[in-house]
């Protein structure tokens, strides 16, 4: 699949595949899934984390996994400088306390969405842990912030961008 | 969007992009911990020339639950009193550094002028018998979440039932709710009809009890006792009789239609039933949603950047 102007670097079953190990990852690291919520960022986290738990519920005979999202918009250190998106609220399975919060998004590139996060997350309670899961590690970090969990490694240039959808993963 | 001082200066558009926001502050105001940093170093000023606990309260919490610092400026304790001009006050209140001035006066337009000697931004908490867009805000948040119309009213029937002349919330809400959509009818004597109606896109009524088993909002406005000393309603009994919310009444409202009030209420006046014994009451939901849809207003003006471009390259 070539996108218009863009560079495919990942196809669908690619990112299909991704999402299933790094499932399988989630679960061997955390010896299960007792306590495991996953969390997707808005806008771009919240399908893959919804795909996360159809994955992990699927290879572990599980009838649902504990899932959320993250609206992080007003814990953002830019904030005035991105508009917030409608209809993109936060909905968690109630208090946060005691869980392992893995928290999911498309690209990971400066961490500072990942910054805003880990303060969103502070308000709903405290987790026993946070991990992060992404699809694509970009680099350019300006935070001391890894991944726990990684579809891919893509050096890119700053002014590149990187469109995750199931249908790929493409670089313009 | 710089200031907020008239609802007719919002389209549809904008409306429902203050709406969708609300929804955001509502999830907030849910959590154990209803504060986030969004605001962090804004400076809130209430400026209150007449007296409403429940507006400046809702505002002062609005304010804090968006981490911004709130200056109260109680009028009665302030050198108003001594002869400063309202110009004067502006302009010494916004040398200390000041992002927002929430103003409530007596005065049509008084917020209006206030943003000639100001950089800061200015929401008009009320001014006279002219506007109190806020309110309309958090009536339409209402019955958009009541009701279940996130994309408009179109077809929405809205009663509104007493005093119009004398009252802002009125005004604000006709245009808010017609901008959206909604078929609103006017219902009072002619004595508390403004004297023209003529531009208003609205019906008018003189009879609650031909209209109430149609609507699917029954809007009932507080009934000012002074207006029994300006003789313009011969007797609370009276009004009640005709336009209050009586047993007889709240029985033929249809099962889903919802019943508001801007408070404070006068029980046994404009509501003769029990507001707990009635389904469909918005009253407390409308104070609720009061805090978030000022918290969305006070974000926009001051924290959103709304004026800036998307990043075309979106979240990364």
């Amino acid at each position: 699949m070539q996108a218009e102007g863009g560079r495919t670097v990942m196809s669908a079953d690619d990112v299909r595949r991704a999402i299933i190990r790094i499932g399988h990852e989630i679960v061997e690291r955390n010896h299960g899934t007792q306590g495991v919520v996953l969390v997707g960022l808005q806008r771009g986290g919240v399908w893959i984390a919804q795909q996360l738990a159809e994955a992990i519920a699927r290879s572990e005979g599980l009838d649902t996994m504990p899932i959320g999202t993250l609206d992080v918009s007003f814990y953002r250190d830019d904030v005035g400088l991105r508009p917030i998106v409608p209809g993109s609220v936060t909905t968690l399975p109630g208090t946060l306390d005691g869980t392992h919060v893995v928290l999911v998004d498309d690209v990971l590139f400066t961490g500072r969405t990942v910054r805003a996060a880990l303060d969103a997350i502070n308000d709903h309670g405290r987790p026993r842990s946070v991990q992060l899961a992404v699809i694509v590690d970009r680099g350019h970090r300006e935070l001391p912030i890894r991944p726990d969990y990684v579809g891919k490694n893509l050096p890119t240039s700053r002014a590149e961008n990187v469109a995750v959808t199931a249908d790929g993963v493409v670089l313009t | 969007m710089k200031h907020l001082l008239d609802i007719g200066d919002l389209d549809a558009a904008s409306i429902g992009h203050l709406l969708d926001l609300t929804d955001h502050m509502v999830e907030i105001n849910q959590r154990p911990m209803p504060k986030v940093p969004a605001l962090r170093g804004k400076t809130v000023v209430n400026l209150f020339f007449e007296d409403s606990t429940r507006t400046r309260t809702s505002f002062d919490t609005a304010a804090r639950r968006l981490s911004a610092d709130v200056m109260n400026f109680a009028v009665s304790s302030s050198s108003v009193n001594k002869g400063e001009s309202l110009r004067d006050t502006i302009e010494t209140i916004t040398a200390m550094g000041v992002d927002a001035f929430v103003v409530r006066h007596g005065s049509s337009g008084a917020p209006q002028q206030i943003t000639r000697w100001t950089n800061a931004a200015v929401v008009n908490a009320g001014d006279g018998w002219h506007q109190h867009p806020t309110q309309a805000l958090l009536d339409c948040y209402t019955i958009r979440a009541a009701l279940g119309r996130t994309t408009g009213f179109d077809g929405l029937r809205i009663a509104i039932v007493g005093d119009i002349a004398h009252s802002r919330v009125a005004r604000s809400d006709v245009q808010a709710f017609t901008a959206l959509g909604a078929q609103v009818t006017l219902v009072a004597p002619p004595t508390l009809l403004p004297p023209s109606v003529d531009g208003w896109p609205v019906e008018v009524s003189h009879r609650l009890d031909d209209v109430i088993g149609d609507v699917d909002v029954l809007y009932l406005l507080r009934m000012q006792r002074e207006r029994m000393r300006d003789a313009l309603v011969p007797s609370l009994r009276e009004y009640t009789s005709l336009y209050g919310l009586t047993p007889q009444r709240a029985a033929r409202l249809q099962p889903h239609t919802i019943v508001m009030h801007p408070g404070p209420m006068n029980r046994g006046v404009e509501i003769a039933v029990d507001p707990a014994d009635l389904a469909g009451s918005m009253v407390l939901q409308q104070v609720a949603n009061g805090v978030a849809v000022r918290m969305a207003v006070l974000f926009e003006l001051l924290g959103s950047g709304s004026d800036l471009a998307p990043d075309p390259k979106g979240p990364q």
